[in-house]
């Protein structure tokens, strides 16, 4: 059953996007212009491609997301239970985000939070 | 208090009696995607009237005025306006990628909007997992945003979508804390039953402290996950033109608008339904003669007043701060919301271990 609605949801979606892309389409002017074509950078004509290396900073805080989201990842279960587990959950959990926490002390402390 | 269930399953014995079950089941799927579709195009043009009215009652101004009775019809004029534009694809660009976008970030968008209780047996997705899910869908659009910046082949766009992912994903972690935070006080994902939990107190009021802090922390980082307010550098206008959707014209750059509009409500819903009590009408404990008045209005009334309420208070928020700088924007999350939502869970497990709430 649920299955099934999440099939309509997504039929939906595609058909959302492709029905408004398609009158869009149908009743749209055309024309060719060769200029209409460039990368709009503001009148200068582009210099190479965009396709190239851009800065690690971005890298680096995409790494620390995955450590903190695969931690969620963990803890939900946890919160879903936790109140049958008392004061044995709380506890262990404790242990559980001291660690977590030790893992951002050290990206601070080397640095990896700051934007060079 | 009004159930929707009873509508449905007066549809489904008007249908089962007419036609086999296999045919029923499927014009009710048709119907929950017309209904969906509808429910998603009045959502879209409601937000972005609002936006413009509000936008323009913050600024002094009067906003849009001529087209309808107070304006109210300019955002259809806007969609005719949207559909008679050419669609541009640049040449250089990856046709394929650039193509797929809209429809990665509508999906996401969908996706949430799908799971939002409005009414008692209103809501289209229903898992166990509703909370954990709806984290999840609404993830999936971090990767259209990077696929629409990536493909567009322009260093705008590219910078855009670098920036917005780093963000996205950042302050996904201080909502998935603070939305931790009331699974641990409801001991339940599922988005119906956290409404349910919350017919003798909204949770606001049932978690005190911690909930509080939660609440402000997921406003905050709600708004740097859409995009928007102090946090709209993604898409930084004197810097970047367009930011991610620069090269997209006409319908596809409708699409990344109305999306992004549409996952402002959903931001919004989620916060109404966890921490304002979703269909829930509000009740004060003493006064009956209140709170039997407050039962009387139905529960979808009071999901819309809820959520169009935080709605306007990021708007507000939207059009009151600078905006921040990337550098700025990452120490407040990595410095600051993580560590207060770590301390804030903690708090929040003590309190309920010990049973300190209503």
């Amino acid at each position: 059953m649920y299955f099934t609605l999440l099939i309509v949801v997504i039929l939906t979606a595609i058909a959302l996007v492709a029905v408004a892309l398609g009158i869009a389409k149908a009743i749209s002017p055309r024309s060719y212009n060769p200029q209409k074509g460039e990368a709009y950078e503001c009148g200068i004509p582009t210099r190479g491609k965009s396709w190239m290396q851009f800065r690690v900073g971005y890298y680096l805080f995409a790494i620390l997301f995955l450590m903190f989201d695969v931690e969620t990842v963990f803890l939900f279960p946890w919160a879903v239970v936790v109140q049958d587990l008392g004061i044995y959950g709380l506890v262990s959990i404790i242990f559980f985000l001291v660690v977590l926490v030790l893992g951002l002390v050290y990206a601070w402390r080397k640095g990896a939070l700051e934007w060079k | 208090m009004f159930d929707f269930s009873i509508v449905t399953s007066w549809i489904h014995g008007v249908l089962t009696s007419v036609m086999p079950v296999g045919v029923a089941v499927f014009i009710e799927c048709i119907l929950v995607g017309v209904c969906l579709l509808l429910a998603y195009a009045i959502i879209a043009i409601i937000m972005i009237f609002m936006e413009r009215k509000v936008c323009a009652a913050f600024q002094c101004r009067l906003g849009p005025m001529r087209v309808g009775p107070q304006g109210t019809i300019q955002v259809f004029a806007d969609v005719i306006k949207m559909l008679i534009k050419e669609i541009i694809v640049i040449r250089h660009s990856d046709k394929f990628l650039y193509n797929l976008a809209p429809y990665v970030v509508i999906l996401a968008s969908i996706l949430a909007f799908a799971c939002l209780p409005v009414n008692k047996g209103m809501e289209i997705l229903d898992f166990n997992v509703g909370v954990f899910f709806l984290m999840a869908a609404s993830s999936i659009g971090i990767v259209g945003i990077l696929l629409a910046g990536w493909s567009s082949n322009n260093k705008y766009s590219l910078i855009g979508a670098m920036r917005s992912g780093a963000q996205m994903i950042s302050y996904e972690l201080s909502i998935g804390l603070s939305i931790l935070t009331i699974v641990v006080l409801t001991d339940t994902m599922q988005f119906s039953e956290i409404v349910a939990r919350q017919a003798d107190g909204w949770f606001i009021f049932k978690g005190h402290i911690p909930a509080i802090i939660a609440f402000v922390i997921y406003l905050i980082a709600g708004n740097a996950e859409v995009n928007r307010g102090p946090f709209d550098l993604p898409e930084a206008e004197s810097e970047l033109t367009a930011g991610y959707h620069t090269e997209y014209s006409g319908m596809h750059f409708g699409l990344f608008y109305v999306a992004e509009f549409v996952n402002l409500f959903i931001i919004a819903g989620v916060a109404a339904t966890i921490f304002l009590g979703g269909w829930m009408p509000l009740h004060i404990s003493g006064l009956d003669g209140f709170n039997a008045v407050m039962d009387y209005i139905p529960g979808f009334v009071w999901f819309f007043a809820k959520a169009f309420f935080v709605v306007w208070l990021l708007m507000w928020i939207k059009w009151t701060f600078p905006r921040l700088r990337i550098d700025q924007i990452l120490t407040l999350e990595w410095k600051y919301l993580v560590p207060i939502g770590l301390c804030n869970l903690l708090l929040m497990v003590i309190c309920v271990v010990f049973g300190w709430h209503f």
